[in-house]
């Protein structure tokens, strides 16, 4: 055979015949976990100009450069106080085990950053492994309580997720432990849905009322967040504002999920480059530009993502997969289990199975075990204070001395696609596509 | 009796001396709560045995998320009556709005009027009890508890359901996904009469139908395809 005769089809790539296939002999969708696997514009797309001349930058290790940031300014009567940008995002105990968590809290709050709860509650590990909680407050209401609201440092009220907009999520039998189905009110093994809505409020208007309610019963001293999937970002921001959140937190299409249909996954929702653009656009058209804090999520991966998105606008960032990429998520350790999943290290996505070769995203004690709490906080430790070192390091370089001085003029973009959706100029020239 | 006066004090006042009394040493644990006027969020996020009376119309979340509180509403109560209440009581003397007593874990809700859609959404526990009629997709994922309708219930009853267990004693207009009929055994007489004496409502438990989940969309399966 002639090798360079045989042509891939770019309509139907040997992923895609693979997937006709696995639809045509199981006639439901495919779930899984992580997050969009295609190209999207990103980060990656821009680059920062330096100082020289123009602008002098500041002393590497020597020169302050401040990475402080208070979320909840705007009515909170206890804001909270995080020493770096980087916060860790909403995954719920169930979807991750016991020790995933741990080492989460443990390793942030060595950093003196947040976590996050997800649905299903607040666990007690987690709230004493964690300094500063944000307890999430879901369509689901699993394992809500209103004891847990009032221990919380803030509350996120979830309205949906980068992974899934408009969707609700799944845990699926396989991962439902007896601890799990106590904490959720259901029997253990069965199929855990999430609603894609909550059951009590619909609209702007009724989010007003429902923010009400939650700042009475912990007498407004909690900051409130809301939590979008990045689609009509603008408006969403704007709403949430007018119905009157201290933060927003706009999660785009790459961030990932434990399970849920991969058509949600990989064909709704923005990439989070232009989300975060347009939240600020739509924060700072109401004046609450800094007032109201936005804190942006969606594969969010080293320094130079934290700060591009703090340059275009941003007040924080949130991580999921990439923290746990930092327990080892992918990593070419127990190759042999993720050949049993069939998938690879680097290839797998497989969190909605509960059999994580590396003891992450599994209520199985045995593959738990390979996950040790205290070295996996010792390594989100780590990599927390690499993106912080990173992201202060380019601030510096843009001389800057605090990293939300950072701004879009500080930036370039190397490709038509990346200048028009942050709104900076393609890199050589002072064109922004759609904009001038 | 403590009064608290809407008119005079803001919702917020209202609330933080109910939270600080429970925290406190007030001796006096009765409460009225007077010219409500439809204001949202009254009487949110009690955790003490207090009984506390609104007298006249709640708007939102009236006595949401409660503990071992009785919270009484003499008339019309608002969406989201006793959202997520935990124990205790809440009663409304008149009709309730939307999703009453979503998502509620424990404790008893009675509503002497009717209730509107969605009433027992997502009910994780929490036994609710409705003199009246109940509107469409009552008890929608209904996961725990028992919901008592001594009127009628609207279509999609109980769509989607878990473990709750539901009675009608009227019509139903429509079964959702996975709800079906059962057989009421003497047990479950016995639960609704217990149920309706703790309500205080006159019926004959004999008169009710029982509706629980068959069970059949507890897990994705190619079978189910027409219900998704
Ligand atoms: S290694 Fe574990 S956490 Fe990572 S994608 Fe696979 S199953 Fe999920």
């Amino acid at each position: 055979m002639d090798e360079r005769k045989v042509r891939e089809s770019a309509t139907f790539p040997p992923h895609v015949i693979a997937e006709i296939q696995r639809a045509a002999s199981e006639g439901l969708y495919y779930i899984r976990g992580s997050g969009a696997k295609r190209a999207v514009p990103t980060f990656d797309d821009l680059v920062f100009l330096g100082a020289s001349i123009s602008r002098y930058p500041l002393e590497g290790y020597r020169e302050k450069c401040d990475t402080n940031v208070t979320i909840g300014t705007r009515y909170a009567k206890k804001p909270i106080e995080l020493k770096i940008p980087i916060t860790i995002a909403g995954m719920s105990f169930g979807a991750l085990g016991a020790n995933a968590k741990q080492a989460l809290g443990h390793g942030a709050s060595a950093m003196g950053t947040s976590t996050t709860t997800g649905d299903g509650g607040m666990t007690e590990e987690e709230r004493e492994a964690s300094s500063l909680l944000v307890y999430q407050y879901l369509p689901s209401r699993y394992g809500m309580e209103p004891d847990q609201l009032r221990k919380a440092d803030a509350i996120e009220v979830v309205a949906g997720q980068g992974a899934k907009p408009g969707g609700g999520g799944m845990l699926l039998g396989q991962k439902i432990t007896d601890r799990v189905a106590q904490m959720r009110t259901l029997p253990k093994g069965i199929d855990q849905r999430s609603a894609c809505r909550h059951p009590d409020w619909t609209g702007p208007d009724d989010l007003e009322i429902k923010i009400q309610e939650l700042r009475e019963i912990t007498d407004w001293e909690k900051p409130i967040y809301v939590k979008v999937g990045a689609t009509r970002t603008k408006f969403d921001t704007m709403l949430a504002v007018k119905a009157g959140a201290d933060a927003i937190v706009i999660d785009g299409m790459q961030g990932g999920t434990a399970a849920t249909q991969t058509c949600f996954i990989e064909d709704v929702g923005i990439p989070t480059l232009p989300a975060v653009r347009q939240a600020v656009e739509a924060l700072k058209e109401l004046d609450m530009h800094r007032e109201v804090q936005l804190i942006v999520s969606g594969g969010i991966r080293t320094g130079g993502d934290v700060a591009k998105a703090l340059a275009l606008g941003a007040d924080a960032v949130s991580i999921g997969m990439a923290s746990l990429m930092a327990l080892n998520c992918n990593a070419p350790i127990y190759e042999e289990d993720y050949h049993a999943l069939g998938t690879r290290p680097g290839s797998c996505h497989h969190c909605h199975t509960g059999k994580c070769p590396v003891g992450i995203t599994t209520q199985d004690p045995e593959l738990e075990k390979r996950l040790d709490p205290e070295l996996g906080a010792q390594r989100v430790r780590n990599y927390l204070a690499t993106l912080t070192l990173e992201c202060q390091t380019l601030a510096r370089a843009c001389g800057k001395s605090h990293v939300h001085n950072l701004e879009p003029e500080d930036m370039v973009a190397l490709t038509m696609e990346a200048a028009a959706m942050a709104r900076v100029p393609l890199a050589g020239t002072d064109w922004i596509p759609g904009w001038s | 009796m403590n009064t608290l006066d809407l008119e005079r004090m803001a919702v917020r006042d209202v609330n933080q001396r109910l939270h600080d009394d429970a925290a406190g040493t007030n001796t006096d644990q009765q409460y009225e709560i007077l010219n409500p006027m439809g204001r949202h969020a009254i009487a949110v996020g009690l955790n003490h045995p207090f009984d506390v009376t609104v007298r006249g119309h709640a708007g939102y979340y009236c006595g949401s998320m409660n503990k071992e509180a009785t919270v009484t509403i003499e008339g019309n109560a608002g969406v989201g009556v006793a959202e997520n209440i935990m124990s205790g009581t809440v009663h409304v003397t008149g009709y309730a709005s939307q999703s009453a007593a979503a998502t509620g874990h424990g404790g008893l809700v009675v509503i002497d009027g009717d209730a509107s859609a969605r009433c027992g959404i997502s009910m994780k526990g929490v036994d609710i009890v409705v003199g009246g009629s109940v509107g469409h997709m009552s008890a929608f994922m209904a996961q725990s508890g028992n919901l008592v309708v001594c009127g009628d219930a609207g279509e999609s009853f109980g769509d989607s359901i878990y473990e709750a267990q539901l009675f009608v004693r009227g019509s139903v207009e429509s079964l959702g996904a996975d709800c079906v009929e059962k057989e009421m055994r003497p047990e479950h007489v016995e639960r609704v009469r217990g149920l309706l004496e703790r309500a205080g409502i006159d019926a004959d438990p004999a008169a009710f139908r029982r509706y629980g989940s068959a069970r059949q969309l507890y897990n994705f399966k190619i079978g189910n395809i027409g219900y998704y």
